[in-house]
């Protein structure tokens, strides 16, 4: 073969460095634009000048593509435009969100607020006092009694599914995924109407677990009937060959094979209802006081805490609502973090 | 041919020579298929050229430094083995190679003098000129058979004065009307493969390009439909250019006036040799064109 | 004839006739096997678990029902329609003027309205940004933002309560001042008296919000599913990509996509804590979305709680079983709609 010279390979479809600089232009003569319009007229604050930007730009956009190549190309640039306001317009409310989650969070945490309850001063006293170890336990009874209940009954919906393949299994599948848009509320309803209301039970930590296991068992059961259908039949055939029983298949080679992903289902469920707040405020009766036991007696969780901080409305309160967020926030990403984590593990693996 | 130097102009320079031998049938094929065909010995000058064409996906180096003239109104075919950089060759001679993620390229592609890659370029007048025919048909199932025939004219908002003597013209070309024009409001997948891809031509022809590419259009198709859609092909080289990459050298002996073998040693793919097809069949220049079109490998 | 001995016959040929002759097709064997006592409890088990969904379902609906019977049935139909909802008791358990009076229509229309105004500025947003997802988006960036969006869908509702409450709700009242200002002609821009604060408008804004990552992740999902060679043909044809995506894209995710948005709805429609917060409840029908008034059934039912009579509670109930049904209903559709654009890949 003759050898080649050096040639370096280029991407000549690609925006030059001139189609960039024009393009900076527009959207700094957008910018101006705009904010004239703005102190000409009634219109003041951030909002307009966003949008009239937001027009300015796409408008001049559109109108180059189109002097430049036709009406067709002048289409095509609206249709970017529309597609990058569409995911800015997503990304706003995240940033914003995270943005106030966590300069408002902290306000309130101080030394003592992982260890002190607000069983002695009310929501609107001093962020010197009170904190969130009563809400902490509770939520913690919450997760744990949830998984007893959900993974069992999830991961075994999901082998229905995956491995007896039985009568109904359309329907199972139907339903579960109808289940997973139960409203909250509805959760909550239930186990007070069925097991609180008329039985002479109180509240307690056990019944806002079962609420929650309502709305966990289906998040479980789809994540790991995902899981489990990409663990390749041969596997299982390869068990079967050997002599083992079907259930011996699934424990020692299916499960295993699977068991990443499993957890990740898992971790997802918890995710779901780490955070959930209506059927709680049916089921636990949200103590301020620590209380060790979820089977009796009103329970508090982090998401009734902030509640109870939202209901009472002064700036103490919503310091300290602020700062419940912050810390379900921060354990909700801990989660994803973790999920993530252990799924690209198996991916690398 | 008054053109060979600069046909020739992208072999090697290291061309091992043939020992002579004659191949036979293929050779044979392709001197009647040239004496049926009658084009002029000496076509008239190119409207499309690759000049030193490389591409790349990310850091894989796929072709390296391919130039060719595709004279006007004769049909070229790619030959090769499986993998020696055909297809990709062909995707950038109507910027297709670019929807590739980490795809790069070096060189020109010239039609009627113009690069296609300038930058400034608009990029789908340069497919409207530029068509193309896949290897699976893909007709849009959304879209009734006459709809196909007419999706370039709708996705491009081309003004027609007549769009049904248009559909009918297209669907004539490819050799298709007869067997659809009563069913013209039935849906385009409900063809059977054949006539689906006569469908896909017909549909590339609506938008009146100058250059027709065809990826193995026929590997997926039955020797029947095979024979009818290269009827259409030889047809259609009166009127535009025609390049054509194919597993098939029956194929190609029948259908191209021209044929480049291409070949990837291990290394990106190059073109070895590229003439006239009934010398490439009769007397291939380069060792290893005789030796591919002798079957002894690919 | 496998098996048959092979004897030597004399003088007789095989001929056409012998081969031609129909042969009779062996029956088939009847394959039995018995799973074994451990299997048969497994499957056993594994049965009962994955029919946990459906006994619960079955358990919630009647639960719930059993529990507002006697209110469903002494108001009828009018326990839908009817716009009142007076409690004969009084919270503190003396007798009140009037009769009770259960009726969820207000709420039911403010659900209705809430959800509307969700889904109006959601999915729009949704569809956009699924589309810059798929098709606008480098590689790299495309896998930040889809796990932010998947983020997104895990935020607790109390959050979005919060944050609408102390964050929103200044810029919304300032967009719901414009929108009466110059639309006011349009009925449900116009308000009674100009009160912005809590309104179902800002309600919406927070449940658009909301609903958006649901519908963008259902949505991207569908777009990235458009099958390659129809996208590679409209190119080859010269199509732009608007042109892609309108002929091609769209067409193939059509359905998908409103499958998403009845994922939305569904979500909207049952949410709770967020338009608790965030709206200003009082229980009337309200279709000037401006105004701060209104509610939908699922805020309600959390307003009447804490100090509900034991008879207001079993309306309550049956509030939470008209809400189950309709939020079970949409999401089937949902459900029944998405899954069909996966399978059928038109």
């Amino acid at each position: 073969m003759t050898p080649v010279t050096a040639v370096s390979p280029i991407k000549p479809w690609r925006p030059t460095r001139r189609d960039y600089i024009v393009q900076c232009g527009i959207l700094v003569g957008s910018f101006f634009a705009s904010y004239l319009v703005i102190e000409n007229t009634g219109f003041a604050g951030r909002l307009p000048l966003v949008i009239f930007f937001g027009i300015f730009a796409i408008t001049s956009l559109a109108i180059l593509s189109g002097m430049k190549r036709g009406k067709e190309a002048a289409k095509d640039a609206v249709m970017a435009g529309a597609a990058y306001t569409g995911i800015f317009a997503l990304l706003l409310p995240v940033a914003s969100i995270l943005w106030t989650v966590t300069s408002r969070g902290t306000a309130a945490i101080y030394s003592g607020f992982f260890t002190t309850d607000m069983s002695q001063d009310p929501f609107s006293s001093t962020l010197d006092v009170g904190g969130i170890k009563h809400a902490l336990i509770g939520t913690i009874w919450l997760i744990v009694i949830a998984l007893i209940i959900s993974v069992p009954l999830g991961i075994l919906t999901a082998l229905y599914l995956t491995e007896i393949k039985g009568p109904g299994s359309a329907l199972i599948r139907f339903l579960v995924q109808a289940m997973s848009g139960i409203p909250s509320i509805v959760a909550g309803l239930f186990i007070y109407s069925a097991l609180i209301s008329g039985t002479g039970r109180g509240f307690s930590g056990f019944m806002g677990a079962l609420a929650l296991s309502i709305l966990m068992i289906p998040t479980v059961a789809r994540t790991a009937e995902e899981v489990l259908k990409l663990v390749p039949p041969d596997l299982r055939e390869a068990g079967l060959a050997l002599g083992a029983t079907q259930w011996k298949t699934v424990a020692l080679v299916v499960i295993p094979a699977a068991k990443s992903g499993l957890v990740t289902a898992v971790i997802l469920g918890v995710a779901r209802i780490a955070g959930e707040t209506a059927p709680l405020l049916f089921t636990t009766g949200g103590a301020d006081d620590t209380n060790l036991n979820p089977f009796d007696g009103n329970m508090g969780s982090i998401p009734f805490y902030i509640w109870k901080a939202l209901i009472d409305g002064s700036p103490e309160a919503a310091s300290r609502a602020w700062a419940g967020i912050f810390i379900l926030m921060l354990a909700v990403l801990a989660l994803f973090a973790l999920a993530r984590f252990l799924s690209r593990a198996k991916i690398v693996k | 041919m008054s053109n060979t130097e600069k046909e020739d102009g992208s072999m090697n320079s290291t061309a091992t020579p043939t020992t002579g031998t004659r191949t036979t049938s293929l050779g044979d094929v392709a001197t009647a298929s040239a004496a049926a065909r009658a084009r002029p010995e000496q076509p008239v000058g190119s409207g499309l050229e690759a000049r030193n064409v490389h591409a790349w996906f990310g850091k894989y180096h796929a072709i390296s430094d391919m130039s060719l003239d595709f004279p006007t109104g004769t049909v070229t075919a790619l030959i090769g083995p499986s993998g020696c950089g055909k297809s990709t060759f062909l995707r950038t001679l109507n910027r297709m190679h670019e929807f590739i993620p980490g795809a790069a390229m070096a060189g020109e592609v010239l039609l009627h003098g113009k690069d296609i890659y300038a930058p400034g370029t608009d990029v789908t007048k340069i497919r409207l000129k530029i068509g193309m025919v896949f290897q699976k048909p893909n007709p849009f199932p959304s879209m009734t058979i006459g709809e196909n025939v007419l999706a370039g004219i709708k996705l491009a908002q081309l003004k027609v004065a007549n769009k049904n003597d248009l559909m009918e013209e297209c669907l004539e070309r490819a050799g298709l009307w007869n067997e659809v024009k009563d069913r013209l409001n039935q849906p385009g997948g409900s063809l059977s493969g054949g006539q689906q891809q006569r469908l896909c031509i017909a549909r590339s022809l609506a938008v009146r390009p100058e250059v027709l590419l065809m990826d193995e259009p026929c590997s997926a198709l039955d020797p029947g439909s095979t024979l009818k859609i290269e009827e259409t092909i030889s047809e259609l080289a009166k009127t535009m250019t025609i390049i054509i990459v194919t597993h098939n050298m029956q194929q190609a002996a029948r259908v191209s006036d021209y044929t480049a073998f291409l070949l990837s040693d291990g290394g990106p793919g190059q073109i070895v040799e590229f003439a006239p097809t009934r010398e490439i069949f009769t007397r291939p220049k380069d060792k290893r064109t005789e030796n591919y079109v002798t079957g002894r490998f690919g | 004839m496998v098996g048959a001995t092979l004897r030597v016959r004399k003088a007789r040929s095989v001929t056409i006739a012998d081969i031609q002759r129909p042969h009779p097709s062996p029956t088939p064997r009847i394959l039995e096997s018995k799973p074994r006592p451990s299997d048969r409890i497994f499957r056993g088990i594994v049965a009962l678990g994955g029919f946990s969904s459906l006994i619960i379902l079955g358990l919630i609906a009647g639960y719930l029902f059993f529990r507002g019977f006697s209110i469903l049935q002494s108001e009828g139909l009018s326990f839908i329609t009817g716009y009142e909802w007076v409690s004969s008791i009084n919270s503190d358990g003396s007798e009140g003027a009037a009769q009770s009076t259960y009726g969820v229509g207000a709420m039911l229309i403010g659900t209705l309205v809430t959800a509307a105004i969700a889904l109006v500025i959601g999915v729009p947003v949704s569809v956009f940004a699924a589309l810059y997802l798929t098709f606008f988006a480098p590689q790299r960036i495309k896998r930040v933002l889809v796990t932010v969006v998947d983020l997104m869908a895990a935020f607790p509702s109390i959050l979005f309560g919060l944050w609408g409450l102390y964050v929103l709700m200044e810029p919304g009242m300032y967009v719901a001042e414009l929108l009466n200002k110059y639309l006011e002609w349009i009925p449900i821009f116009a308000v009674p008296v100009p009160v912005f604060l809590r309104s179902p408008f800002i309600a919406g804004l927070v449940l658009a919000v909301m609903i958006i990552p649901i519908v963008t992740a259902v949505s991207r999902e569908i777009f990235a599913q458009t099958p390659l060679d129809r996208i590679q043909a409209a190119y080859a044809l010269g199509a732009s990509k608007w042109a892609m995506i309108k002929n091609v894209a769209f067409p193939y995710s059509y359905s998908g996509v409103v499958g998403g948005a009845m994922l939305g709805l569904g979500r909207a429609m049952g949410e709770t804590v967020a338009v608790f917060t965030v709206l200003n409840i009082l229980y009337q029908a309200n279709f000037k979305i401006l105004l701060g008034a209104g509610g939908n059934l699922a805020s309600h039912i959390i307003l009447k709680f804490g100090e509900a009579s034991e008879e207001e509670i079993k309306a309550l109930m049956a509030a939470g079983f008209i809400l189950f049904l309709m939020t079970l209903a949409v999401n089937m559709l949902a459900n029944v709609i998405v899954n069909k654009t996966g399978r059928r890949g038109r």
